[in-house]
């Protein structure tokens, strides 16, 4: 349901090519290229997991409890199942979540923040309280009462997780929008009799691009560790393989008491790489975007940039 | 004043909406919870047990306002049932004895980490690409980019297995009668320490970076030029001119924050079973206690709700912008 809706409203903003200055600005960015770097290669991982483990990876292959050997790169879990083989696996589960839970709730955010910025008045109101409402309620909590009452799944993982984190973006993105609702060229748009669609999406959203990509980001990142947070109460579906349920797993077997680091380790590692570098493409647009940011010679600066 | 009034009126809308909303979950959700939980109990439920849960998740024929009615009513005049796995304890009494291990738990760690976080923020902000600020970002969102409860469990399986530095569960040792005696609070102060920290750790960044980017702003502006024209300290301009003007979005975050405190604490309240709510809501949700779950994540609601409230009248003493109109 979610990929159908997605495609829309993002398109306009990636077919509408850009700044130059921006993508240039975000490809010659350390930052930005080590983010994008190590995105790269978990997408890769993930993609080619059938490949490289075929086979179900939960399936016991092995002795229990290994240390890592020559064999069994990272060891074995407690049942015995090699822990490479569901680390990268796991990682289909968790970023697909992540990405489907971060373009739903970026998406859900634009709607209610261009929506909320072009009519305004009533609207306005009615949709910030409800953005307010559910900024306010706490997150995990909220996850775990719907998570409870909720058939177990993947498919209600995905929805929890959007219900509880679109209210964030929906609040920058509206803020961003409302900026620019009120510059020149949109009232010009307005006069000339566009559409309301076509101005909130053609007019205002191309305008915002960076805000939604952080936003998005943001949003993927909020949706990784949710969904591992989450799994790893006992809330996901336990059946599928992924870096929470892998973690769940982990704690349930008692890894840890037993001294089988191995087992615990590579799953945590791999959610903290990929929001690192998530974090860090994001912190890299906020730097290109935002010139208080970035570091520019103005004569105040260089003496103290001469001095580092 | 009337922006108190407005900001109530809005936290009354947030709380009446999470009521609805714990209302309406199970009625309209597929699945009938109560046939989960005769399956899973097998007839061994009380009578008592029963009606209270009939009542509670709205298995009666009346019409939906009817109970609707019903069920504001019994919230609002704190009945809130009574809870299935700890059968007959009122739900009421099961949270006011858990409230107070989170609030100690979060409130402490919030308070060390927004301190904490806002120092290092400004200081990075005020010498821009010196050491604090060129090292520690990067490495606090890489801390912070772990899942908390991986980093908790890694800490208690560091700390408290190997080296043994620290308990590694509840909130005092097991049979230690709680009295106000130096030996109990010290010992509920060793419990504390290490699952304060690791929220402590993996927060700090947030209210860093927030800090370091708003100080930025707020030391590119006219009144800092002017006051170092003046010929000032470095270190006053630093903290009474430039910082105090950059406090505003922290102080608004803080009050988010108290979300956490409640809420976020969850998972380490569960890594570290310690007898909080978040530890207590996980159990209701494994022993599916319908009535004790409802309970706490209203209490938990309310409980960051007032917050914020509380948040909102200290934020019209500080900023004369939101007094005047």
């Amino acid at each position: 349901m979610t990929t159908a809706i997605l495609k829309q409203p993002i398109e306009p903003t990636a077919a509408r090519k850009p700044n130059r200055s921006f993508v240039h600005g975000l490809i010659t960015n350390k930052k930005a290229l080590v983010g994008m770097i190590v995105m790269l290669v978990f997408i890769a991982l993930a993609l080619l997991a059938p490949v490289l483990f075929p086979g179900e990876p939960s399936r016991i292959t092995a002795m229990a409890s290994l240390e890592p050997s020559p064999e069994h790169w990272l060891g074995t879990t407690a049942k015995g199942q090699d822990v490479l083989a569901l680390t990268v696996h796991g990682s289909r589960s968790s970023l697909f979540v992540g990405l489907t839970v971060g373009f739903a709730s970026t998406f859900i955010g634009i709607l209610v923040g261009l929506a909320s910025a072009y009519f305004g008045k009533f609207i306005d109101e009615a949709l910030s309280l409800v953005t307010n409402v559910f900024l306010l309620l706490p997150g995990l909590p909220l996850l775990v009462i719907l998570a409870a009452f909720l058939p177990p799944g993947l498919g209600t993982v995905i929805l929890v997780l959007v219900v509880t984190g679109w209210a964030g973006s929906a609040r920058v993105l509206r803020s961003q929008a409302l900026s620019i609702r009120s510059k020149d060229f949109v009232a010009a748009a307005v006069v000339s009799g566009e559409r309301a669609g076509r101005i909130m999406f053609r007019e205002i959203l191309p305008n915002m691009a960076s805000n939604v990509m952080s936003t998005l980001l943001a949003c993927v990142i909020y949706g990784i560790g949710a969904q591992a947070g989450l799994e790893f109460l006992g809330l996901g579906d336990v059946s599928t393989v992924s870096w929470g349920n892998n973690l769940f797993w982990a704690g349930n077997e008692g890894a840890l008491l037993t001294g089988s680091w191995w087992v615990f380790v590579p799953s945590g590692v791999c959610i903290a790489l990929v929001a690192f570098a998530l974090a860090l493409i994001n912190y890299a647009v906020d730097e290109v975007t935002n010139p208080r940011l970035r570091k520019i010679k103005t004569p105040k600066n260089t003496e103290r940039s001469a001095a580092k | 004043m009337r922006f108190i009034l407005r900001r109530l009126g809005f936290y009354l809308i947030a709380f009446w909406a999470s009521i609805t909303l714990n209302f309406l979950l199970p009625r309209f959700m597929p699945g009938d919870p109560v046939s989960r939980m005769f399956a899973r109990t097998q007839g061994k439920m009380q009578p008592e047990q029963i009606e209270a849960l009939r009542k509670m998740l709205g298995v009666d024929t009346r019409p939906l306002w009817e109970q609707y009615v019903d069920y504001m009513h019994n919230i609002l005049t704190g009945q809130m049932g009574v809870s299935i796995s700890r059968f007959p304890t009122p739900v009421t009494e099961v949270i006011a004895s858990q409230i107070g291990w989170t609030l100690l738990l979060g409130g402490t760690a919030l308070v060390f980490a927004a301190i904490i976080g806002n120092l290092l923020g400004i200081l990075a902000a005020w010498r821009r690409g010196g050491a604090i600020d060129s090292a520690l970002p990067p490495l606090l969102i890489f801390i912070g980019s772990f899942p908390y409860f991986w980093l908790a469990m890694g800490a208690l399986y560091l700390f408290g297995v190997v080296l043994g530095w620290f308990p590694i569960r509840h909130a005092f040792t097991d049979g230690l009668e709680p009295a106000f005696t130096w030996e109990f609070i010290g010992d509920v102060g060793a419990h504390l320490l290490l699952p304060a920290l690791t929220i402590v750790l993996v927060s700090i960044g947030g209210w860093m970076l927030g800090m370091r980017n708003t100080m930025i702003a707020t030391n590119s502006e006219d009144y800092i030029t002017m006051a170092q024209a003046k010929g000032l300290r470095p270190g006053r301009i630093m903290l009474r001119y430039a910082a105090r003007n950059a406090m505003l979005p922290s102080v608004t975050s803080f009050g988010m924050s108290l979300g956490f405190v409640v809420g976020g604490a969850m998972l380490t309240e569960v890594v570290f079973a310690y007898p909080g709510v978040g530890y207590q809501l996980l159990n209701a949700v494994q022993g599916l206690d319908y009535p004790l779950m409802q309970g706490l994540f209203l209490t938990i609601t309310a409980a960051v709700l007032l917050a914020n409230f509380l948040v909102d009248i200290l934020y019209v003493r500080l900023d004369p912008r939101v007094r005047s109109n």
